[in-house]
């Protein structure tokens, strides 16, 4: 059983981890079909999630509403909002799922009456609660804060059309601030994770990092 | 009273935050957009595009981000089509398929441009890298029909196209991370022209890649969909909503200065 559960999956990642990191540097026809079939075997696994996360999505919520957590009511919504969806997906306009989409069905009608305003809807409520944020607890407490504080009403005003109505300095400012200490800081983030994700790929390609195979080591 | 300035009531700032959005709105009154560098690169290199150059673009955002991202899917469709360059849409972001392909159609129906021989739309597929890298292997491969059902490799706007290095620029217009991941697997692998259209909140971390020159160029946020409208000359929604927007980023300034008055005042009388 720990030969299925453990050294096959072992053996796999790191068959496949190291042909398809030489396969990257080998231009020959053999190695570009590889990486044909491999990518099209990615994106058919890559499909199967949805159902994975459609069973743990259902899960959580049917879980909340039988134990009646905190909030348990807002879980039927959840049922509804799918359920809706999915039946008039598999539905098609008349058509049902096995036939090309048609146009003009209640399936679309929903995403653009329903799913476009209100993912707007939420995004827009982050302003609101920005600006309170803003007024709260952006304090200038400490050095650190105080320039973070200043660079960031720089940028605000220098982003808008109104700063250059202020002063024709703010988007000079503000282009600097962005494109010299922001850049540096995001570079020097982007090495770290990068050299953080090569070196896990190189953990899981080894058997070191062995979580992805579940059991808790 | 300093206390019960600080602790005020945080409806009273949503109320103000609603009059600096809807005032402006129903003033209308636009304020100047200049174009900055780095959407100008992404316009000019658009505009020097022959006729019939084929451009992909990724619409990688869903309805949450449609209000900072549309405006420059749509300016950049107005040029495309004006300039009569091939328009190929795809998603990453299965949340997305509606608003691209009511974009790239309406605004192709506009300009008279027929579908499958001037623009497709190829819908949605999972995957993200794996994607990438198999479009970049072979376009008909990764997507055997477009967003319609019909199959790709018979659509006239797909002729002398095989695979992603084939494109003359790609733009990819995202919500999420796809941005770096375009450039890892798409641009760094198969070499072809990439431009970028983010969320402000994603702007700052492009800048490195702008840098590099691996994108070209950047529209970051409503700002950069502003400053393509005023390139191509159709001011749209993007332009109408600088007024809001700068009105809004004023109260927010002026909140944390009198925030931070407010604060030392407080901590003066302690």
């Amino acid at each position: 059983m720990n030969f299925l559960k453990r050294t096959i999956p072992l053996a796999i990642a790191f068959i496949m981890g190291v042909m398809m990191a030489f396969q990257y540097y080998v231009p020959h026809e053999i190695s570009q079909s590889l990486l044909k079939v491999v990518s099209r075997w990615g994106i058919t696994i890559g499909g199967f999630a949805v159902f994975l996360g459609a069973y743990s999505l259902f899960h959580l919520h049917m879980t909340k509403i039988r134990r009646k957590l905190p909030g348990w009511g807002y879980s039927i919504f959840v049922f509804l909002g799918a359920g809706i969806t999915i039946i008039f997906g598999l539905y098609n306009g008349g058509e049902f799922f096995w036939n090309d989409k048609q146009e003009g069905t209640m399936f679309e009608w929903m995403y653009f009456n329903v799913q476009v305003p209100a993912g707007a809807t939420m995004f827009s409520i982050l302003a609101f609660f920005m600006a309170s944020a803003a007024y709260r607890t952006f304090k200038a407490r400490t050095n650190e804060a105080t320039i973070l504080l200043i660079a960031a009403i720089i940028v605000m005003l220098g982003r808008v059309p109104i700063g250059t109505m202020i002063s024709q300095y703010f988007p000079i400012v503000a282009d600097w601030i962005m494109s010299v200490p922001n850049m540096a800081a995001k570079r020097g983030i982007l090495i770290g994770v990068s050299i953080g994700a090569i070196a896990t790929s190189l953990k899981i390609i080894f058997g070191i990092e062995r979580a992805y195979l579940g059991g808790g080591d | 009273m300093i206390e019960r300035l600080i602790n005020i009531d945080r409806r009273f700032i949503f109320l103000l935050v609603a009059m600096a959005v809807t005032i402006p709105l129903l003033a209308k009154f636009n304020l100047p957009v200049r174009a900055t560098k780095d959407v100008e690169s992404i316009y000019y290199k658009i505009d020097s595009l022959p006729k019939n150059s084929h451009i992909l673009i990724a619409f990688d955002y869903d309805p949450a981000s449609k209000e900072e991202l549309q405006p420059m899917a749509d300016a950049l469709l107005h040029h495309c089509y004006r300039k009569d360059i091939k328009v190929v849409g795809m998603t990453l972001n299965p949340g997305g398929t509606g608003l691209a392909v009511s974009a790239i159609e309406s605004i192709g129906k506009e300009y008279g441009k027929t579908k499958g021989t001037d623009f497709v739309f190829l819908g949605y597929k999972t995957g993200v890298e794996l994607v990438m890298i198999n479009m970049g292997e072979n376009i008909f491969s990764a997507f055997p029909e477009d967003f319609h059902g019909n199959a790709t490799i018979d659509l006239p706007v797909l002729n002398g196209i095989d695979s992603l290095e084939d494109f003359d620029y790609v733009v990819d217009l995202a919500s999420g991370s796809s941005i770096e991941a375009w450039i890892a697997f798409g641009k760094e692998k198969y070499g072809f022209d990439l431009g970028a259209g983010c969320t402000a909140v994603i702007g700052p971390d492009m800048y490195p890649f702008l840098q590099s020159k691996q994108l070209n160029g950047l529209m970051s946020g409503l700002r950069g969909a502003a400053e393509y409208e005023i390139l191509i000359d159709r001011e749209s929604t993007a332009v109408a909503g600088m007024s809001p927007q700068s009105v809004v980023h004023v109260l927010v300034v002026l909140f944390v200065l009198f925030g931070n008055t407010m604060y030392f005042m407080s901590k003066r009388k302690r």
